[in-house]
């Protein structure tokens, strides 16, 4: 933890970050355009492709951070392959006889690669970034948002996918059965069947969404290259619609395992 | 440099080691006494000398109140998480402790906070490498648990530089076991570690690929270990003892220190054999017997290694592997010789696990391995990285006392996070931020790390500033915050409450204590006194910055002013004497513009007839050049 007197010790981090303005949550894509701080070469984002400084971390989205275009269906293989290679290259262990200023960077840039593959390999994670990379509110289906009200004990609000009105309210009288039995100590097996098998019925649908994600990645990538402003907001809600659904029921599954157990 | 030689420490709750790379095969630095053990105890003998290791353990019976051990229990913690401690171990706590300061433990007629216990262990391997090597030792590499939280490192941290040396880096001791097996083995595959101590236990699963040592999971409990099954074996003589001989000797240090060697003594042989005879003399000429079977002690201690199996699993979870994907299982730390434990792991993977490395010394191999790569890295290192994980979550609290998780646990580090805040009411210029490190969804069912106070967020209406916080956690697991008002573009000033901890004020005091003022120890203090030096002069710009001759500069001159104050900053944190003196000089030079103005104008606000003492003297030409004294230049 930092200290008392000399707390901000890494106010490397934002002293070496380009100052101007990035307002997003989301890190605006910047420019890397002047050269080598060491050699004065032209060079790559991260470290100087002629003499292998690393160089002050920029502003960049983490898909660009990568050298990858802004698309969801991502060869993670080579995703993996190129995190190796420029954590070889990053990494504070590589600088740690290095000037401090050289470790800083290398902190900042090896802290960036990190989370930007942390959010990239995960394809959830990725879709959910590529949307507020898009600014794309994920608002309060978002997990964040349904982990604090449960948390707090606040009342979300919660909408119902169309499709899962009919199935939830009976899902829902069914859980408020089981908790009134296991109050009073009683054991009906045929309730819980019921319930488990609304369960896999869930379950199943939770695993379909995915699929149904998969299937707007493809039109996504395809609309980078050639389709229309509006295609891609058109796409970027559908995106959004497939993740609330797929977070509702993943929800609703931990409310049924909860039941079940307490 | 051949003579720059970088140990790694493994700092132990039992015992202590320190390793270093002998060509292409790490090895360990025996003690004067040829042994490569150096029990992590120290006393204090009649004339207040420090005795550490083999030599202090005869005081725990000789003198118990002159003697401490598995003091790493304490690193890091406050008197509140400590009481369970203290109904089990012989720590006394200094009489004039106050609410909310580091715990100080007394040993004899002193006290010493933990860092500082600690860093008598340290410096008594630091001599063990000097004398080996015949010359100064200053840069280490030093172990800890997996699953150490921000504090509990930080005071590892701490204990380094106040026994003189500059901790290059902090390793997880599962991950340097893997190290110095993976130089071994050269594989590619999951490894699990299961490294079971003296106080802490530690599972990790690793994934090796081509000299990559990547951490996918880690899980643990920093107080579970050997020193438990001892206290279960001490309760059951104690009582043995009360019920036949009518002798509480609970109040007893002597007693219970001769009991603990006892029965240390009965669980090492238990491991080899079915049977063993506990036999202590008591203090007072009476003496106890009782027979042990190993049959007894795996009952007895069944709770305890069960407790292994909630993380263990939990880690596995996090990888997202099951059990047979995992192709080779580590055994690390004293207590895995317990064939019990080692039947559990073998149950637990499917698997027979490694052994082939002694598991007392495998971790301070692998520092040892993790000090090689810092330093260059040698033919057999070059190809080898690590990427390790953070093991706890990290969160900060947020309206209705929960935690809002920012950097989740097993993310691999360096990791960072930006968070943004703004004000609740009109004109507010602070705003605090807590920060905590755990799992649970309430924030009090967290560790508290810290409380920052953002300062000097500029006055605007409520809900306007934007103020911009980077929770960044290092290599070494350790958190750093900055903030930034993005509207102004000001760097909020940030006051930080450590929860638990020293500040760096008592580290640098208790450092110029602990020095001998032996030549080996001039480089550190030249270090720290160019840092107040560094620090003086910050401020001293930091001030001239609000003075008007500093818009009188040309852009050009301030950019480069600030580019230097920047150098500055950032070499001040660094442990290379000549680049802070370096920067020191550079930003003298560069505001030396900014001196003259200031003089001017104060000058000529003196002719408009104002009284010198309306001005700022700090700013006015008594403070000379604004950003250094004249004995500087």
């Amino acid at each position: 933890m930092g200290r008392a007197k000399r707390p901000p010790q890494v106010l490397y981090g934002s002293v070496f970050m380009a100052t101007s303005e990035s307002k997003s949550s989301v890190i605006v894509p910047g420019e890397a355009s002047t050269g080598c701080w060491s050699c004065g070469t032209m060079r790559a984002t991260h470290f100087c492709s002629a003499c292998g400084k690393v160089q002050p971390a920029v502003p960049v989205d983490y898909f660009t951070f990568f050298g990858f275009p802004r698309k969801l269906e991502l060869d993670t293989a080579a995703l993996e392959k190129e995190f190796y290679a420029l954590s070889r290259r990053l990494h504070p262990d590589a600088f740690a006889q290095a000037d401090p200023t050289e470790r800083a960077w290398s902190l900042e840039q090896s802290s960036m690669l990190n989370d930007a593959y942390r959010t990239l390999k995960d394809p959830i994670k990725r879709t959910e970034y590529l949307l507020r990379l898009e600014g794309v509110e994920l608002g309060e289906q978002s997990k964040q948002a349904t982990e604090k009200a449960r948390a707090t004990g606040e009342l979300k609000k919660q909408v119902v996918p169309a499709d899962l009105l009919e199935e939830v309210f009976e899902l829902n009288m069914h859980l408020e059965e089981l908790r009134a039995q296991k109050k009073a100590g009683e054991d009906d097996p045929a309730l819980l069947e019921e319930i488990g098998e609304a369960k896999l019925t869930l379950e199943e649908k939770y695993d379909a969404l995915f699929n149904e994600l998969k299937h707007e990645w493809k039109k996504w990538d395809a609309a980078v290259d050639s389709g229309t402003e509006e295609d891609r907001r058109a796409l970027l809600a559908r995106m959004l619609d497939v993740l609330n659904r797929r977070n509702y029921i993943r929800n609703l599954v931990r409310d049924v395992n909860e039941a079940m157990e307490n | 440099m051949a003579t720059d030689h970088i140990v790694g420490i493994d700092l132990g709750t039992t015992n202590s080691l320190v390793a270093y790379m002998q060509g292409d095969t790490p090895a360990v630095i025996p003690g004067e006494d040829g042994l490569n053990l150096v029990p992590s105890v120290v006393a204090l003998d009649g004339n207040n000398q420090v005795i550490v290791g083999n030599p202090a353990r005869n005081y725990l019976i000789e003198t118990p109140d002159h003697a401490v051990y598995s003091v790493k229990r304490l690193m890091g913690r406050g008197v509140e998480d400590v009481r369970e401690e203290l109904k089990l171990f012989p720590f006394r706590l200094a009489d004039d402790m106050q609410p909310g300061e580091v715990l100080r433990i007394r040993i004899g007629g002193r006290s010493y906070t933990p860092p500082e216990i600690s860093a008598l262990i340290l410096r008594q391997l630091k001599r063990n490498a000097e004398r080996f090597f015949s010359g100064p030792v200053t840069k280490a590499v030093i172990t800890v648990p997996a699953y150490f939280n921000d504090a509990q490192r930080q005071a590892t941290k701490d204990a380094g530089r106040i026994a003189g040396l500059d901790v290059l880096r902090l390793v997880n001791e599962p991950t340097a076991a893997a190290l110095a097996y993976g130089l071994d083995q050269r594989k590619n595959g999951i490894v699990a570690v299961y490294d079971l101590g003296g106080g802490t236990f530690d599972i990790s699963i690793l994934k090796l690929h081509d000299g990559i040592f990547e951490v996918v999971a880690t899980n643990g409990d920093t107080h579970l270990g050997g020193d438990d099954i001892d206290n279960l074996l001490i309760a059951i003589a104690l009582d043995d003892i009360q019920g036949d001989l009518k002798l509480d000797l609970r109040r007893s240090g002597e007693g219970v220190q001769r009991i603990r060697k006892a029965v240390i003594e009965a669980k090492i042989a238990l491991s080899s054999q079915p049977s063993t005879k506990l036999d202590v003399e008591l203090p007072g000429g009476h003496s106890y017997q009782r027979e042990v079977t190993r049959e007894m002690f795996e009952q007895l201690i069944q709770p305890v290694i069960d407790r292994t199996i909630g993380p263990t699993k939990q880690a596995l979870k996090d990888a997202g592997l099951k059990p047979a994907q995992v192709d080779e299982v580590v055994l690390v730390g004293g207590s895995t010789r317990i064939p019990k434990v080692r039947r559990l792991v073998q149950e637990l993977f499917g698997r027979t696990p490694h052994t082939d490395l002694n598991p007392d010394e495998v971790v301070a191999l692998g520092a040892a391995v993790q000090a090689n790569i810092l330093g260059g890295g040698s033919a057999v290192t070059k190809e080898m990285l690590l990427l390790d994980v953070t093991p706890l979550s990290l969160g900060i609290e947020v309206a209705g006392g929960v935690t809002d998780k920012i950097i989740l646990r097993n993310s691999t580090i360096p990791a960072s996070a930006t968070q943004y805040y703004t004000t609740q009411v009109d004109g507010q210029t602070n705003v605090a931020i807590h920060v905590l490190q755990g799992e649970r969804e309430l924030a009090r069912d967290c560790r508290s790390l810290a409380r920052f106070d953002l300062k000097g967020v500029p006055p605007m209406v409520a809900g306007i500033p934007r103020i911009e916080v980077k929770f960044l956690i290092d290599a070494n697991g350790i958190l750093h915050v900055s903030a930034r008002e993005q509207r102004s573009g000001k760097e909020a000033e940030i006051d930080v409450q450590p929860s638990y901890g020293l500040t760096d004020e008592q580290v640098e005091n208790m450092l110029l204590e602990s020095f001998d003022y032996a030549e080996e120890d001039f480089r550190q203090r030249q270090v720290i006194e160019a840092r107040r030096e560094a620090e003086t002069i910050l401020a001293a710009l930091a001030k001239g910055k609000k003075n008007p001759a500093w818009q009188e500069l040309t852009s050009a001159e301030r950019t480069n002013a600030e580019a230097l104050e920047k150098a500055l900053v950032a070499a001040k944190d660094g442990n290379e004497y000549l680049a802070i003196r370096k920067a020191i000089d550079a930003l003298n030079e560069g505001t030396m513009r900014l001196a003259e103005l200031m003089m001017d104008t104060a000058v000529s606000t003196a002719l408009k007839g104002k009284a010198m003492d309306q001005t700022d003297l700090d700013e006015g030409p008594a403070a000379g050049h604004p950003v250094a004294k004249a004995e500087f230049k």
